[in-house]
């Protein structure tokens, strides 16, 4: 079976740290696991077009997004690809509803936009601007937008970093329906451990720039003596 | 005592329209400084400046020379039938230059200060370039756009030094509000003057009051 994302032989130096990757992701939700530093985050930016790498080839479902060669770099804009970043990026100036309808195709239908509205919960907040809403609140409404341009890929860094304990708990419901009600292909940057075992079968751990192991999740967790789940 | 209503209209029609000639190029040029690297950048950065730190005196000798009919840009105008210099043009050529500094400079800040997270995530949701410039980038530094145009505006009804060479004090043709002060004081005639600087406070109020009414955040 081909891989849905495929990254073979990406690099990119940037001052002395170096990413060297290789690596393939599956249609699933795949957890990019590992701590700060280890490159997480600029592999995101890779795939989603924002950071050329230096060399390499990025694929999603057959199509060529990056070629090493220097040409054939394909622009975030038509990568179909969907990106939360850590501080979501809401668009300040525009209300919740302007910021929803941003990335919408043109003619979607009213129904895809009532059900994302609904299962993440945010219908009361339409006419608000993002300044005026709470940190969990914020997170879900970058969620539903990204989901909202109707991404092929969708790729979440560390969505419930920075949220207290209970706020994470109130979150990480939302994003297994995300996840088990839209099924859109899913890179989830992390370094918890429990949220890489709620969230995701697959997992790519990252350190220092390599990949260090990927596979199930099952396979490389084990449980902590304490409630939740430590790396093997 | 008569007001020197020509030179107040003069002045108004003046720096708008010299405000209005620098706000595109100004911001465009902004937006090279603060978000692109190029070579001859910090020539150019510098070459914006000059007019803040020049005496205005000597930036309108550079006009007067370069926009004179023997000038490189004068003698071309003179070409087309277009001269700038002792005409109102030449008050809009200096007092657009004179303010040139101060819609790019305000214009700057404000770009770098729009987070370019924002915009790439406004790409990564289909928006092409000029879409990201025209529904994020340029609202969301719109403040400080508009405050460097009100400067600007301000920095034009003010302008004196480089008015004075390259459109001369011609009354009823070139003389603006600053060059009518200086000719009622230099007559003593002191109270047409005193009445211009009073119109001069005047209209400093009524471009901040604008500002402010732009600047009035919309409800969404």
């Amino acid at each position: 079976m081909t891989p849905f994302l495929e990254l073979r032989g990406v690099t990119v130096r940037l001052g002395r740290f170096v990413l060297e990757i290789a690596a393939n992701f599956d249609g699933g939700w795949t957890a990019l696991f590992g701590p700060s530093g280890a490159g997480k985050t600029t592999l995101l930016e890779i795939v989603a077009g924002l950071r050329r790498p230096d060399t390499g080839r990025v694929t999603m479902d057959g199509r060529v997004l990056n070629d090493g060669a220097g040409r054939g770099q394909v622009p975030p804009q038509r990568r179909g690809i969907g990106y939360v970043p850590q501080d979501l990026a809401l668009f300040p100036h525009l209300s919740v509803r302007a910021n929803l309808d941003y990335g919408r195709p043109p003619g979607d239908d009213d129904a895809f936009f009532g059900t994302v509205v609904e299962r993440l919960e945010i219908g009361g907040l339409l006419a608000q601007r993002p300044g005026a809403l709470s940190g969990g609140e914020k997170q879900r409404v970058a969620v539903a937008r990204a989901l909202l341009a109707r991404p092929a890929l969708l790729l979440l860094d560390e969505p419930l970093t920075g949220l207290d304990a209970a706020l994470r708990e109130r979150i990480l419901p939302f994003l297994q329906r995300v996840r088990d009600e839209f099924r859109v292909p899913t890179l989830y940057v992390t370094h918890n451990a429990d949220e890489v075992m709620a969230l995701c079968g697959r997992v790519v751990v990252m350190e220092a720039g390599r990949v260090r192991a990927e596979g199930a999740t099952r396979d490389l967790f084990v449980p902590r003596e304490a409630p939740g789940w430590r790396l093997r | 005592m008569s007001l020197d209503w020509p030179a107040i209209e003069l002045s108004l029609g003046a720096a708008l329209l010299a405000v209005a000639i620098n706000l595109v190029p100004g911001v465009a040029l902004a937006w090279l400084l603060a978000r692109r690297a190029w070579p001859g950048k910090a020539l150019v950065e510098t070459v914006v400046t000059l007019p803040l730190v020049l005496p205005p005196v000597a930036t309108g000798l550079i006009l007067l020379e370069w926009l004179g009919r023997r000038g490189w840009i004068g003698s071309w105008l003179h070409a087309a039938n277009i001269d700038i210099v002792f005409t109102w043009k030449g008050v809009v050529a200096a007092m657009a230059v004179m303010s040139f500094p101060f819609v790019v400079r305000n214009a700057r800040v404000a770009l770098e200060g729009v987070s370019v997270r924002v915009e790439q995530v406004a790409a990564t949701l289909g928006a092409s370039s000029w879409r990201v410039a025209w529904t994020i980038t340029l609202p969301l530094a719109r403040r400080g756009i508009v405050a460097g145009a009100v400067m600007a505006f301000a920095r034009a009804l003010g302008e004196f030094g480089a008015t004075i060479l390259v459109a001369g004090n011609i009354p009823g043709s070139t003389t603006t509000i600053s060059t009518s002060i200086y000719t009622a004081i230099l007559l003593g005639h002191d109270a047409e003057a005193d009445a211009l600087i009073g119109v001069s406070i005047a209209l400093a109020f009524a471009a901040i009051l604008v500002s402010e009414l732009l600047l009035r955040e919309r409800r969404p």
